[in-house]
């Protein structure tokens, strides 16, 4: 712990932290209702920050500028598989054209790495799916069909995670790009485990399958969420894939900092 | 004394009245002491392996070579998933999630007692992870658990075929309606010991049911509708991935004589598949893939997931039309399919056009038309006035819940009407936003909206008025659209 705290300390020094943190958003707690478990169980959140925007490559080449370890030639296989940054010239040296654009291929270690040595953390998926609920106007915005379809849509869309962050309108809480760019790691992706079976409704996903059942043909958001919850459940965390990338998140908030 | 000895006596007699008992019922129904073991068990999962090959995978409608005579062999195949966007129709593209790149997926081609070792990859500019449920394996999920695969991976099972037959398989990743909906699906033969008797030719076509938000026809990248695919309203039915799958440059050829097999999948997601050869009748049938055969069958039934292999002899020449004969979707949806048979004819069989005639029916011809039908047809000239206002109350019953009663639309959702530039820049396009609907992102008065407009189901005095209307208010430029102009644009 002690080493760790270090590493933070030292980092925060290191990598000029507080540039990183203004760029997060604010959100105040509450209460929803996540994909698995029975509607009438809320889930509560509490208040946290998050990235107003995805980690670009960008700011992934600082990263690996002060942490050697996490190169891309560097990188132990048993934290990276063999994709990760295989969009990157070499070890110091990105594409030009998606400076940027949200860093992809990075594993959960190296995600996770990353956020710690700013002090921050990845968010949970709670927290990730209680943001990601927004849409421009609205905090929660389920029941806004055009809203639903427009992530939808963009879930078939291919090449996304060339486009440039920032760009996108951002959601009411003040974030850009939870959907339409790439998919993002959380802290704890593999908690809830929609099996490879996905219509078996015994065992780990029976909430997922009762859930989907239970909900009106109407709730097209769970669909999304459903997407969302396959992809998570398909990934180990040395996976490094080309659609796959992060932000961070924190406790604290930037001014005690 | 006495009560203790008729015991004794009872247990000497005691094997004697069992062994009676059940003496006289082995005699009655000896088979039924016997516990039912298929042969898929007995036999086929026991099956001795002799050499091992890579199996050779194809695209409809091709299918791989007969099995013929050889043994069973461990067989190694890989598939790709590729997501990618194809032609639905002339000018409609849609965005396919694909086995091998083709819709249906590859044709596998095993026989009964094979050992299959089984690569399944994710494309890494694929979004979302996949897995495979072959109905011809006995196992979990069909093999979905063990191919559950994220973007940009691979992962190998393996699996005995024990049931000969002809079998889909399909993607079972959450949601499962929408990956299969977006063309995950396939065949898979096991074909019994000693090969299927030959024929000269074999197809591979597959029937799918696919969910548009724009409505057929309606040109451009069209995105998945889940409303539509939840209430099992297809806007596309079709063979092999698109309207032009099997027509056209796609449609499959024979000669008179030849000896035909179709082995037709239905991938669903919903609709079963009345299959029916417009000019055709089916020798034979195995009825739902399997083993058993029906014979002289016209028109055969096929659930989604499920298949049936149809032989029959082209007698003569002509272009035999596949259909499903639920018959809207033949020739409003796309499931139409032509079978090109070329050669001699034969006039035994088919004799065409002997004679022709006029036919005089007895009795009196009735000569006057039904009074509402007069009605319904009459022409109507409206002042720009009568339209105007025509127009209006159109307008109150189909239009303003999206642009409002000032014409002044939602923002973010819906876009202006009033002093609209989008909309007085080009009454012919405005002309076709009614009848063919709109999607995509358009700018209007110097914002963006990206949303929907479904075609109109209006008549062309209808949607006239209602242009006219609305070319009256709000600040806008006045046209007057006619009937005639409508009437040019629909095409």
């Amino acid at each position: 712990m002690k080493a760790l705290a270090l590493l933070v300390l030292f980092s925060m020094q290191a990598m000029g932290l507080h540039a990183q943190y203004e760029d997060m958003v604010s959100i105040e707690g509450g209460a929803y209702a996540p994909l698995y478990g029975s509607s009438a169980e809320l889930v509560g959140v509490n208040g946290f920050y998050i990235d107003a925007e995805p980690v670009t490559h960008a700011d992934f080449l600082n990263f690996v500028k002060e942490y050697p370890e996490w190169r891309k030639s560097g990188v132990k296989r048993l934290f990276a598989d063999e994709r990760y940054l295989q969009l990157w010239e070499n070890d110091l040296e990105i594409p030009e054209t998606l400076k940027n654009s949200p860093v992809v291929q990075v594993s959960w270690f190296a995600a996770k790495a990353y956020c710690d040595c700013q002090g921050k953390r990845l968010p949970t998926v709670d927290e990730w799916e209680y943001v990601a609920m927004a849409s421009a106007t609205q905090k929660d915005a389920r029941e806004d069909s055009l809203f639903t379809l427009s992530i939808l849509s963009s879930y078939e869309k291919p090449k996304t995670y060339l486009m440039e962050v920032g760009l996108q309108e951002q959601n009411a809480w003040g974030i850009h790009d939870l959907h339409g760019l790439v998919w993002e790691w959380t802290q704890d992706f593999n908690s809830i485990i929609l099996t490879g079976e996905s219509r078996n409704n015994g065992n780990t996903d029976l909430g997922l399958f009762c859930a989907s059942g239970a909900l009106g043909a109407n709730d097209l958001m769970n669909y999304a969420a459903f997407m969302r919850y396959a992809m998570r459940s398909s990934l180990k965390a040395r996976y490094s894939l080309t659609n796959l990338g992060f932000r961070c998140a924190s406790d604290l908030s930037p001014d005690s900092n | 004394m006495e009560k203790v000895r008729e015991k004794v006596n009872l247990r000497v007699f005691y094997p004697f009245i069992l062994f009676l008992i059940f003496g006289l019922e082995g005699c009655g129904s000896e088979a039924s002491e016997k516990t039912y073991r298929p042969e898929s068990v007995t036999t086929n999962s026991q099956m001795k392996l002799f050499g091992e090959e890579e199996a050779i995978l194809t695209a409809p409608p091709l299918v791989p070579p007969p099995v013929g005579n050889r043994p069973a062999k461990k067989l190694y195949m890989e598939m790709e998933i590729i997501e990618k966007e194809a032609e639905m129709a002339d000018g409609v593209t849609y965005m396919y999630w694909t086995f091998g790149g083709s819709v249906p997926g590859s044709f596998i081609r095993t026989r009964v007692g094979d050992l299959v070792e089984f690569k399944i990859k994710n494309h890494p500019d694929n979004k979302l992870p996949h897995n495979i449920d072959l109905h011809a394996v006995t196992g979990q999920g069909g093999g979905a658990e063990a191919s559950f695969v994220a973007p940009g991976q691979e992962k190998t099972f393996s699996f005995k075929v024990i049931n000969p037959g002809l079998y889909v398989y399909h993607c079972a990743t959450a949601p499962v309606g929408m990956h299969v909906a977006n063309g995950m699906y396939g065949l898979i033969l096991v074909e019994p010991a000693g090969g299927l008797p030959p024929v000269d030719k074999e197809f591979y076509v597959m029937q799918g049911d696919f969910y548009t938000e724009g409505k057929y026809g309606q040109t451009g990248l069209q995105p998945f509708s889940m409303q539509k695919a939840i209430d099992e309203n297809p806007d596309y039915v079709v063979f092999n991935g698109s309207v032009n799958g099997l027509s056209g440059d796609n449609a499959i050829t024979a000669k008179v004589g030849e000896s035909i097999r179709i082995f037709f999948g239905n991938g669903g997601p919903n609709l079963a598949s009345s299959f029916h050869v417009i000019g055709e009748i089916f020798d034979k049938v195995y009825v739902e893939g399997g083993s058993q055969t029906n014979t002289n069958v016209q028109t055969t039934l096929v659930p989604a997931g499920g298949s049936a292999i149809l032989e029959f002899v082209a007698d003569v020449p002509s272009n035999l039309v596949l259909v499903d004969h639920s018959i809207f979707r033949a020739f409003n949806k796309g499931a139409l399919g032509i079978l090109a048979v070329s050669g001699e004819e034969n006039p035994a069989v088919f004799a065409g056009e002997i004679m022709e005639g006029i036919y005089q029916p007895e009795g009196s011809v009735i000569q006057t038309m039904p009074q509402s039908e007069m009605e319904l047809t009459a022409p109507k000239d409206l002042s720009q006035e009568e339209q105007i206002a025509a127009g209006k109350k159109l307008y109150m019953q189909a239009c303003f819940a999206c642009h409002q009663t000032d014409g002044q639309g939602v923002p973010n959702a819906f876009p202006p009407l009033a002093d609209a530039d989008y909309l007085n820049a080009d009454p012919e396009r405005a002309i076709d936003v009614l009848l063919n609907g709109l999607s995509g992102e358009i700018t209007v008065n110097g914002k963006n909206y990206n949303s929907i407009m479904p075609a109109q189901q209006l008549t062309n005095e209808e949607v006239a008025n209602v242009l006219t209307y609305v070319y009256h208010s709000w600040g806008n430029i006045g046209t007057v659209i006619s009937p005639e102009m409508v009437k040019s644009r629909r095409k």
